[in-house]
């Protein structure tokens, strides 16, 4: 099940990719095997994948954090998030990453086993640009790579 | 035994633990995830369930014979337990699990301690049919399988293979 962020905050062009590039994906989730599940599911949709066991890793990963050592940020084109981590929680890294003048226009995209609708309105209203329901199916993200694209061209 | 009736057997199994609730539509995802790429995918996600989940209920055996229960840690460990089990088709566990976690919101320890013993049980007999899915590590030969397979819409031929592994060693050709 994919819920969707309204058409507002499109992707800015220093964030588009060269057609035929492969798409960097981070993979944030503190559970292994939904790791290894989303890490697979993205690289069958033609995507690079670099997978964060926890929303800090994934903050040093993007440069955000207290620990980035310097000339290692890569560059990312979508966030895809656990919801539910211990320590930081996928809504507030979401929040941190919007904050940020540098990955604001990145694409985060929030999982979570739990359907509660204030959830994903809450995360929808903070930019996130989808919210699916785990588990996640192959169908599920050839649609979020489809959006991707799109946004890109 | 002939390889038709091998066929026949092995999805009946497939089947039955389907019908059963053993397993749900997750699992039928988890092995079409699985390609000549990726060979040993299901084997590997499934071997990391095993892993992470009983090192979950080492941990949730000892959180209830404390004295002080921390219901709250016990609960996002059942939370983990159930998101692993959920992820490869593991229902029953999966849905054990849902229950588990509401006898952790209510502190209930005599609903928890009961709970723990069924996830124990159930988690128990899925890994039992799942390890006898997985006899044989089999890497290229399940590709191989699974194009000379008919009628049997899935790469997932794990005793067939079992077959014809014995049937290229003696020198034989498979069948088509």
């Amino acid at each position: 099940m994919l819920s969707c962020g309204g058409g507002s905050g499109g992707c800015s062009k220093e964030m588009a990719v060269e057609l035929g590039d492969e798409p960097h994906v981070l993979a944030v989730d503190d559970n292994l095997i939904d790791r290894k599940l989303v890490e697979r599911l993205l690289k069958n949709s033609s995507c690079k994948v670099t997978t964060a066991e926890n929303a800090l890793r994934a903050l040093d990963y993007l440069g955000l954090g207290n620990d980035t050592l310097e000339g290692t940020v890569s560059e990312v084109n979508m966030i895809i998030t656990d919801y539910c981590m211990p320590g930081m929680t996928g809504y507030e890294l979401l929040k941190k990453i919007k904050e940020s003048s540098v990955l604001k226009e990145v694409p985060v995209v929030i999982m979570s086993s739990e359907n509660i609708p204030t959830r994903i309105s809450q995360c929808l209203e903070e930019g996130a640009k989808m919210f699916m329901l785990k588990p996640l199916k192959q169908s599920d993200v050839k649609q979020l790579k489809w959006h991707l694209m799109k946004c890109r061209n | 035994m002939d390889l038709v009736q091998l066929q026949r057997q092995l999805v009946d199994y497939r089947t039955s633990l389907y019908h059963e609730g053993f397993l749900d539509e997750q699992f039928t995802q988890l092995q079409s995830l699985q390609d000549e790429n990726n060979p040993d995918f299901v084997v590997e996600v499934v071997s990391l369930f095993f892993k992470d989940s009983e090192r979950l209920l080492n941990e949730l055996s000892k959180a209830l014979e404390q004295q002080i229960i921390d219901f709250k840690r016990m609960d996002a460990q059942v939370h983990q337990l159930k998101g692993s089990s959920s992820s490869i088709g593991a229902h029953r566990v999966q849905k054990l699990c849902i229950v588990f976690r509401n006898y952790c919101e209510a502190q209930n320890v005599e609903g928890c301690l009961k709970c723990l013993q069924q996830v124990k049980h159930e988690y128990g007999s899925i890994k039992t049919k799942l390890e006898s899915m997985f006899q044989v590590n089999l890497g290229p030969i399940l590709y191989q399988c699974s194009k000379l397979v008919s009628g049997i819409d899935s790469p997932f031929c794990f005793f067939e293979c079992q077959l014809e592994q014995q049937i290229l060693n003696a020198g034989g050709s498979i069948p088509v």
